[in-house]
């Protein structure tokens, strides 16, 4: 049996009030807080006069260069010193690099067990034909999976930071790139026409391909992301706004994050140990190939071509 | 091969010399792109072609785009009247 409130009962009860500071509807600060109002700034004349004042025979003190001895001297000697500390620092660094090992030696520390075992045994325990990739996604996918994170929270930051600066400052035109459209460089349409086709391609071919030669996620995303800025810089934020908007890359990047969280979060929890993974490798050399890494490979560059964009429209025209 | 890699080499130390010295920052971000590029030219002589594309789409690509866009946010290149011509403000930026 449930008991019957009366509406002023459950206005008082605390889920009523946590719905309504969910909804907007409630200030939290009303009848809370004791408010003061702020009497507008007047700026007495004589005061300031007087400050203004201050501040010119403090400077003219400060930099007498005539009677202050010690400005004299800290002037000489700064360059001195600036001197001395940038022969010192190229000396210190010269004298590190000529510490260094020969490049290209066998016998380099870096040429240990750890790198042999990923030589030897790169292409059987990942199945990846590019040893590059294997490594970073298959023995190092703990720090690619942070790396994804490090792009996704920067963009946030440039989102929060972009986002504050309010019109009325400035000019509309300057900050709002939409009101330069449409845009009708034929130069650029035309040449964009022609090359962000082959550019989208050869990035998608960047990321697919990652696990069979020289490329994976991180560059074709850049690719594609370049791909991205290249069509908007021809065709308008009206263009691109139909396929690509904060929502769509809100999905993308929080989908792509987390397909790759799960995916890997497996074997991080059984301890890193990728010998055994659930997913077949498959044949050296074959697209489908493997295990997990093509999957990795297409969410980080949805991410990083996500983001690339996401930086340059932030810039463009603060906000989405 | 040699004498190739060294021009490489030393066009990479006067893009980072003559980057820091610039006083104009468009050319500072133009020379900074070269580098870019030469540096991904060089990362292929090492054998390391996915740092060289990388190189090639973020280092001369994506950077060069976003500092040339901050550079017209802060209006350190402004847009002439006419709308076609960008010029340098004078004295400000330096």
């Amino acid at each position: 049996m449930s008991k019957k409130v009366s509406q002023e009962q459950y206005e008082k009860t605390f889920s009523y009030k946590f719905r309504q500071w969910l909804d907007g509807t409630k200030d939290p600060f009303l009848d809370t807080l004791e408010m003061k109002r702020q009497e507008e700034f007047h700026e007495d004349e004589e005061v300031s006069r007087q400050h203004d004042e201050d501040i010119r025979q403090h400077v003219q003190h400060a930099y007498d260069l005539e009677h202050n001895a010690e400005v004299k001297i800290f002037r000489k000697i700064y360059k001195v010193f600036c001197v001395l500390f940038c022969v010192f620092l190229v000396a210190m660094l010269l004298e590190a690099v000529s510490e260094l090992p020969t490049f290209g030696e066998p016998d380099n520390p870096v040429n240990n067990e750890v790198s042999e075992r990923y030589i030897e045994k790169g292409l059987q325990e990942t199945g990846a034909v590019n040893i590059v990739t294997g490594m970073i996604l298959d023995y190092r996918a703990f720090d690619t999976l942070g790396e994804s994170h490090v792009l996704f929270i920067a963009t946030c930051t440039v989102l929060i930071l972009l986002r504050v600066d309010k019109k009325g400052s400035r000019d509309l035109s300057e900050t709002d790139d939409r009101s330069h459209e449409p845009k009708n460089d034929v130069i650029l349409q035309t040449v964009a026409r022609l090359l962000v086709p082959p550019i989208f391609l050869f990035g998608i071919y960047i990321i697919l391909a990652g696990h069979l030669g020289p490329g994976g996620g991180f560059s074709g995303g850049a690719v594609i992301g370049a791909g991205l800025i290249l069509y908007l810089n021809a065709f308008g934020f009206a263009m691109t706004e139909r396929f690509f908007t904060a929502k769509t890359y809100r999905i993308m990047s929080f989908g792509a994050l987390a397909c790759y969280s799960i995916a890997k979060s497996y074997s991080f929890y059984t301890g890193a140990n990728h010998i055994e993974s659930v997913i077949p490798l498959g044949e050296p050399g074959a697209i489908l190939s493997s295990g997990l890494i093509l999957l990795l490979n297409i969410c980080v560059g949805i991410v990083v071509a996500g983001t690339m964009y996401t930086f340059y429209v932030m810039f463009r025209k603060g906000g989405y | 091969m040699t004498i190739f890699t060294c021009i490489l080499l030393g066009f990479l130390v006067v893009c980072a010399v003559a980057a820091s010295l610039s006083k104009n920052l468009l050319n500072t971000i133009l020379i900074f792109m070269s580098y870019s590029l030469v540096m991904s030219i060089i990362w292929i002589l090492l054998e390391s072609p996915d740092l060289a594309i990388t190189e090639a789409a973020v280092g001369a690509g994506v950077t060069t785009v976003l500092f040339v866009v901050t550079l017209k946010k802060i209006h350190a290149v402004i847009k002439s009247d006419d709308g076609m011509k960008t010029e340098e403000r004078k004295g400000e930026n330096e």
